[in-house]
Parts: structure tokens; sequence; C-alpha cells
């Protein structure tokens, strides 16, 4: 797996697509490639676009099966102000919110910590224990929900936000991506500081950490991602509907609703939407976190 | 600041020559690094190593959720499990969807990628559309695709019957509701291989396209002897990431049938969740668990192999 991660490694930033030598500007090659891809991208819009487009339709429009984007009564935006105004929605949001930096901070501090030791450190049993580190990253987490949620259960965290965001903290994937970053920081540097007398902890708090920011937004990005998507543990371990998290909260209404397909498209719409806007800001980090980290969700 | 070697040696040698307060010496040093690994390695005993160990155990009892039973029952979980039909359809599906999603996750991916790569103008419109999805929660796109595949007003049959073809009652149908799956997990999932393809196209060599052209190889000749055999190991990864991937199918097959076990659709974690959560055999799920994770063991040990043997060639 090392060599391998490390083989696809993009050196540079993600936007270095220049154009490879050979082909010509006006090839009709490209002007074929040209077109094949836009209607790629334009069938991986559709489905989505779709249901921005339903969730602007009135439910009588939603239903009739009229394939025509605007429905015969217009666009309205009926159906985000029904969800908006009744439900759980906003606490789902917030809940949702909350969890997931809580799973991020604490997976990057933790991560991180470790990853440092195993990089600079010496300290008895390093090796296996960093073979056994890496180990679990063979693990599936969906084969240990049965043990964690009795673990959670004989701890009391059965329907807390604790239960939930504690077993998610654990990431060996990325103790393995910040060790391998670590490993290729420079480290006159850090030598300097301590032979001035800084503790390791001030070496890595002002030293390494800072250097290491871009690699931590990867780490960060993909594991909030990971936190906010995440439906099967917090579906077992929440039952409180207040306690829900915006996908766990929006699949218990969506039975609920009934056919209700503008108001479901909405939701979709709407739980969507913070990540799109995080990706559409964090463009550049998220294409350079998966080149370096490979490893996603999913 | 002191020069490169002087330090090295400072920290060589000279651990106690530090400020008393700081680490001094070879166990002040050991101290600190368990210090830093401290909240790692005790998340990591909580959360990984000691449910594997539970969960071994509990595979050998009758446990059940709502706690009763307990005792230990040898191996009469993993004997129901293996002589269980549902355990062997559940994992007939699972490799079934593996196969079905991986080749398309993949072969699109790499179309993708190499076409985005020949410096097409528009980039962050190719990223955004291929990687999009991926940023969505199962929960969004089981919705949309239950919205798509639905058989009265549903796009998908919209588009059949455009083209002159009979609806399909998609995910109704057990002959075609895991193909609705796996149309919808490559929809949603696709972006990510792509990345992984556009970063590893990256890093080929700029002057070995020029020698090529130099030498009179034109765009398919470049991409037959250049770009594909230089991807191998990204295909490689992508290849084992994408079937580690899709074995854990649950999420989108769970929700997009509305939560209602399906014959045709039902996964290995899907049964071991039915088994524990439905049926409150506790055990008995910790057993399914087991097999399912040797399954993920031989696959990977399989690839492993075979990522060997093609290195020694």
């Amino acid at each position: 797996m090392t060599t391998l991660t490390e083989t696809i490694v993009a050196p540079t930033g993600a936007d270095a697509h220049e154009r490879k030598p050979g082909s010509k500007p006006f090839s009709p090659l490209r002007v074929v490639a040209f077109i094949v891809l836009l209607l790629m991208a334009i069938g991986w819009l559709l489905p989505f676009l779709w249901a921005v487009a339903t969730a602007f339709k009135t439910e009588n429009d939603a239903a009739s099966g009229d394939p025509s984007w605007i429905g015969p009564s217009g666009p309205t935006t009926e159906a985000f102000t029904a969800i908006l105004s009744q439900g759980n929605v906003w606490i789902w949001a917030f809940n949702s919110l909350w969890t997931s930096v809580a799973v991020t901070l604490i997976t990057l501090a933790i991560s991180a910590l470790a990853a440092y030791a195993f990089s600079r450190m010496d300290f008895r049993g390093r090796r296996w224990l960093y073979v056994v580190v890496i180990a679990g990253i063979v693990v599936p987490p969906q084969a240990l929900i049965i043990p964690l949620f009795y673990e959670m259960l004989a701890f009391h965290l059965v329907d807390t936000h604790w239960g939930l965001i504690l077993p998610q903290v654990v990431a060996p994937a990325m103790v393995f991506i910040l060790k391998q970053f670590f490993d290729a920081v420079p480290i006159e540097l850090e030598e300097a500081a301590r032979v001035d007398g800084a503790s390791r902890f001030r070496v890595f708090w002002s030293i390494v950490l800072p250097l290491s920011r871009p690699i931590l937004a990867s780490v960060a990005i993909f594991v909030f991602i990971g936190a906010w998507n995440n439906f099967l543990w917090p579906f077992l371990v929440i039952n409180d509907t207040t306690l829900m998290t915006l996908p766990v909260g929006l699949q218990t209404v969506i039975s609920a609703y009934g056919v209700q397909y503008a108001q479901i498209m909405a939701q979709a719409v709407l739980a969507a939407l913070p990540l799109i806007i995080v990706f559409l800001i964090f463009q550049k980090q998220i294409v350079k976190g998966v080149a370096t980290t490979g490893f996603g969700g999913q | 600041m002191t020069t490169a070697p002087q330090t090295t040696r400072a920290i060589v040698t000279g651990a106690a020559r530090e400020r008393p307060g700081h680490a001094g010496g070879k166990r002040g040093e050991q101290l600190v690094s368990w210090a830093f690994l401290a909240p790692f390695l005790i998340a990591f005993a909580l959360f990984l190593v000691w449910p594997i160990l539970h969960g071994i155990y509990l595979s050998f009892t009758d446990q059940s959720l709502t706690g009763a039973g307990g005792d230990i029952i040898g191996f009469a979980n993993y004997a129901e499990a293996l002589s269980d039909p549902t355990t062997w359809r559940s994992m007939g599906n699972t490799l079934l969807f593996t196969v079905l999603s991986t080749i398309p996750l993949v072969v699109l991916a790499l179309i993708m990628a190499v076409l985005v790569d020949r410096g097409i103008p528009g980039q962050w419109l190719w990223r955004l559309s291929f990687f999009m999805p991926f940023l969505l929660a199962s929960t969004v796109i089981s919705q949309i695709w239950v919205w798509i595949f639905n058989p009265q007003i549903g796009a998908a049959n919209n588009l059949l019957e455009a083209v002159g073809l009979q609806p399909i009652a998609w995910l109704q149908n057990p002959d075609t509701n895991l193909i609705a799956i796996v149309i919808a997990t490559v929809w949603w999932t696709v972006g990510f291989n792509f990345l992984l393809y556009l970063a590893a196209l990256q890093n080929i060599p700029a002057q070995q396209y020029e020698a090529a052209s130099l030498d009179g190889a034109g765009p398919w000749r470049q991409l037959w002897s250049i770009t594909i055999p230089q991807l191998g190991p990204a295909t490689v990864l992508i290849v084992m990431l994408q079937i580690l991937a899709s074995l854990k199918l649950f999420d989108q097959a769970y929700q997009m049938l509305g939560g209602v076990a399906s014959d045709t659709t039902r996964s290995i974690v899907q049964y071991m969740y039915e088994a524990g959560f439905v049926g409150y055999r506790f055990g008995y799920s910790a057993a399914i668990s087991y097999v399912f994770f040797a399954l993920i063991v031989v696959i990977g040990i399989a690839q492993a192999l075979v990522v060997g043997r093609r290195k020694e060639q």
C-alpha cells in the first residue's frame, strides 16, 4: 500500500493540467474529446439538477410524472418553506455540524500526535506498534457494529452524541498519511529549536503543525465529509429524534412524508448544499487531498 | 540557531544536557513518546482492538440485544451462518455487486481522467460534475435515485420510453433492482477514482510524450504505449480500494429499497444488521461479521498475490 500510494501522489498543485505536448489545440480528436466530456458531464449533473428542479415544483406537478423541468404551475419554494418550517431539520443540521466538527478535530489531534511520535521519536516497540496500527486500516468498521454497540451500552453512551463521535475518531489511515508527511519534513528546524530548549510538544505545536497545514487541511476535509455523510453508525446509536444527524433524520421522515416528492427533493438539496459549498471553496485542497491520500469515505 | 551537524550531534549525544524540567535522558524521552501516543492508542484500543476481540467472543455466544442469553455455545453460530442460505445469498449479492460496480467505476474513471487530462478547457466544470455526487450523503443519493427509478413518474422510464423501450419497475423488480443500485453507485462514487487517476496522469513526465511525438507517435499510440502502461500502479491501487469499498455495500442498497429486505439486494453488511438489530441476535450477527471479515481478508490476500506475481514478471 505504501509504495502504491506514493507512486500516484501528485507532486504539485491540482491545477497543473498543462496541455500535453503532441495534442494540437484544435485537432479533431480534441473536439471529439470535448464533446464526449460534455455529454458525460451533462449525464453526471442531470440527476442532481433534476432533483433541484423537482424541489421547486408544487407537489401536484412533482407527482404528475410530467417530464418537463418546470411544472405547469410554475416554480415555487413551497417545498423548501414546508421543510424548513416544520420538523427538526435545523436541529439535525446543527447536530450534524457539531458532531462532524468534533470528530474532525479529535481525529486530527490524536492522529497528528501519534503520527509525530511514530515519525520522530525513539521509543521501545515503535516498529511493531506501528505495524499494528497500520493493520487497522483494513478492518471494515461495518464488521464492528455489534461489539461497538455493546460497548456503548456498557458505557451508557447509546443515544448520546459522544457515543456517536468517539468510535469515529479512530482513523489509522490518517496516522499513516500524516506520518508519511512528517517523515518528509526536514528535521533541521526542529533540532535547532530543541537545542534552544524547546520541549517536544512546543516543537510539534509551533514548528511542525504550521508546516503541515496543507496536509492537515486535506485530512480534515476528508474526515469531515466522512463524518457528515456517515449513515450506519449514527443510525444505530441514536434513537432520540432530537439527537439525530441530518442523513439519519431525513431517512426517518421519508416514510412520514409519503409521496411528497417535492419536499423529499428539497430535503435532499438542503442536505447536499453545505458540502457543495465546502467543495466549491476548498476545491483545490480536496482534489489534492484525494491525490495525496488515496483514502476516502464510502 | 545552530548549524545542522552540530544540532544533530546535540540531539544524539546530549539529551541530558537539556535544561532541567525538559525530557531528561532516555527515560524522559520514552515518557514523552508515550504521552504523544496515548490519546490515539487509548482510542485505538477502545474502539478498534477491543471490539474485534469482544466480537470474537460474542460470536461464540447466544447473546441477544435484549441482554438475554450470553452462554458460550461454541461454533454453533458459525455452523448456522455457513448453512444459512441467506448468508450465502447475501454474500453472492455482495460479490455480484462488487464485480458489476468495480468494472464501470474503474473504466469510466479512467476515460474521464484521460479526456480531462488532455487539456480540454473547463477543468473546474469537469471536476465539479464528476466529483460532486461523491459529496452527497447516501440518504440524498438514495432519494434522488428512488425518484429517478420511480416506475410511473421517474426520469429513467421517461428516457426508456423516449427511445422506444418498455418502462421497467426498476427497484421493485428483483431482476433489475441490483442493477439500479449499481447505476446509482457508479454515479455517486466514480468521481473519487476519477481524481485518483487525474493525479496519476499528472505524474507522467511530459518528456515521454514529447519524445514519442518526435518519433511520430499519434495520440492513440501515445495513449496505448505511454499513458495506459504508466497508469499501471494507479490502476492496481484504484481496483483494490474499489473492491474493498464495494464489498461494504449497505447504505444505498438499504435506503433505495426503503429499508425493506430484498433477496436480490441484501448485502452481507445488511444481513449482519438484520440479524443483530432486527432479529436481536448479537452473537449470530457477530459470527456473520467475522464471515464477512474473512471474505475481505481472503480477497485482500488474493489481490496481494496477483499484484506480487505481476511484479515478479
